[in-house]
């Protein structure tokens, strides 16, 4: 538990690029009737919003709800209050991974093996990263993708060696220097 | 000719190929000189974001930096770099701290990023720089009678960065119909396709695929134009058999990029637009608007 003062948790959401405007909304509720997936959320948008400010940090990390953000930005679209409700999910799901909740979804993984792939290769290289990331959550769900993965190899769509690319010492330079210099 | 700095983004090396022949088959007629940024990576795509916004933001500046070293607007085509690549730009502009962090990790490669770039998306600069009556006038084979339900995603139209409506927006139906083509109401033109929870939530996706599909296909389209936004063309497209398996669906629909049906009208090859590169095949639906030169070559 690290709830130092009050409110720590409504200020650290605060502080990540993005969702500095958090503390502006009126909990009106369009967010969760424009979300594309809130049947789906353990808690809707606006549920999430008021969790954080009342300090529910353990609540909001460990639930689903975060990771059914599909960033369409239809909330953020519709926001009376332009406090950008899908960047808000985006730091809460970098919270609950930097702090090592384990929501019941595959979407973390999902993320981390696309992540991975980039500081790897410098590009995304999507077999492998799907191929990864299948292999540690589901590999029965591989075998059952299997006649889209042919189907998109056929089509010429599916690379699978990674490009290699020059570029990809500059971001592991650049993400080093990130890492030193502190950034969450 | 019009000069761009052209991002393509990681999927149009892979899954989005045909979306990227098209595009660099319509580009040269549509007089468009898209050369490719040097040396690019990853743009960080939404996923990034999730993991850690501040590297997110550093690994989008890289590509911002490279684009403004050449003085012309980064253009891009997949909806989901023109919104992080946006979204990088205005957060360095607005946070100081941020701005800080990225220019020290840009200076460790020798890179600086002034803020100067605009970033925009190809079907914008379609509309604006090339503009419907230009590609009108290079129509040479009109698709008349062709329904298509045009379908934009939803980051492409999207504020903060976003243009056009973000809830009703024209310009694809507008570029549409300048091919002679004849777009059909289409209500959800602007909802998500699911994204990358295809893969991670599989039935979330599907369900929402499936709206589309059923909503284009009710309002009497033959196929979708798609914008050129790689995941919205892939879940479509590629998905679309499986959609239809476990909704017990009966449309067929062939899922077009704009820029392919562009291709078409502008009596280009098939095989230069990618479309045998297309789960779905749009054969059939485009059998009438096959030109002579088309026949000869496929």
């Amino acid at each position: 538990m690290r709830k130092n003062s009050p409110q720590s948790f409504l200020k650290e959401v605060a502080s990540i690029p993005g969702s500095n405007k958090i503390s502006e909304c009126i909990q009106c509720g369009v967010c969760s009737g424009s979300c594309a997936t809130a049947t789906h959320w353990e808690y809707p948008p606006r549920k999430i919003i008021a969790m954080v400010r009342a300090d529910m940090r353990d609540d909001v990390l460990s639930s689903n709800s975060i990771w059914f953000c599909v960033s369409c930005y239809l909330c953020t679209a519709h926001c009376p209050r332009d406090i950008r409700p899908a960047n808000i999910m985006h730091a809460l799901e970098s919270l609950a991974l930097k702090e090592g909740y384990k929501p019941p979804t595959h979407s973390p993984a999902m993320y981390q093996s696309l992540v991975g792939s980039i500081k790897r290769n410098g590009r995304v290289h999507e077999f492998g990263f799907m191929f990864k990331y299948y292999l540690k959550t589901n590999p029965l769900a591989a075998i059952k993708m299997l006649p889209l993965a042919i189907d998109l190899l056929i089509h010429g769509r599916m690379p699978l060696m990674p490009k290699k690319v020059k570029g990809k010492d500059e971001i592991k330079a650049i993400l080093a220097k990130v890492t030193a210099g502190g950034a969450q | 000719m019009k000069y761009y700095a052209y991002y393509p983004g990681c999927s149009m090396e892979a899954t989005a190929v045909p979306v990227e022949l098209s595009i660099q088959a319509i580009a040269k007629p549509l007089d468009m000189d898209l050369s490719e940024i040097e040396d690019w990576t990853c743009c960080g795509s939404s996923p990034y974001g999730s993991v850690n916004k501040v590297e997110a933001v550093t690994i989008a500046s890289r590509i911002l930096a490279l684009a403004e070293k050449t003085g012309l607007d980064l253009v891009t085509a997949c909806s989901s770099c023109y919104i992080v690549l946006s979204e990088a730009r205005s957060l360095i502009k607005e946070n100081a701290e941020l701005a800080a962090t990225v220019r020290d990790a840009l200076a460790t490669v020798g890179l600086e990023y002034k803020g100067t770039v605009h970033v925009r998306h190809l079907v914008e600069v379609l509309f604006n720089d090339i503009g419907v009556e230009a590609i009108a006038a290079k129509v040479v084979k009109p698709l008349t009678g062709l329904k298509v339900a045009c379908y934009y995603g939803c980051q492409q139209v999207r504020p903060r960065y976003g243009f056009d409506d973000p809830e009703m927006p024209q310009w694809l139906d507008l570029i549409a119909a300048s091919l002679g083509a004849e777009p059909v109401p289409f209500p959800l033109k602007a909802r998500c396709c699911g994204s990358s929870l295809i893969i991670s939530e599989e039935d979330v996706a599907l369900q929402l695929i499936n709206k589309l599909l059923t909503n284009a296909s009710e309002n009497g389209a033959q196929c979708i134009a798609s914008t050129t936004c790689p995941l919205c063309h892939t879940n479509l497209d590629a998905y679309q058999s499986i959609v239809k398996r476990r909704f017990k669906a009966n449309y067929n629909l062939p899922v077009l990029a704009i820029t392919q049906l562009i291709g078409v009208a502008l009596g280009l090859d098939y095989r230069a637009l990618g479309l045998h590169k297309n789960t779905v095949s749009p054969k059939d639906v485009l059998a009438p608007y096959k030109s002579k030169l088309q026949e000869v070559k496929t």
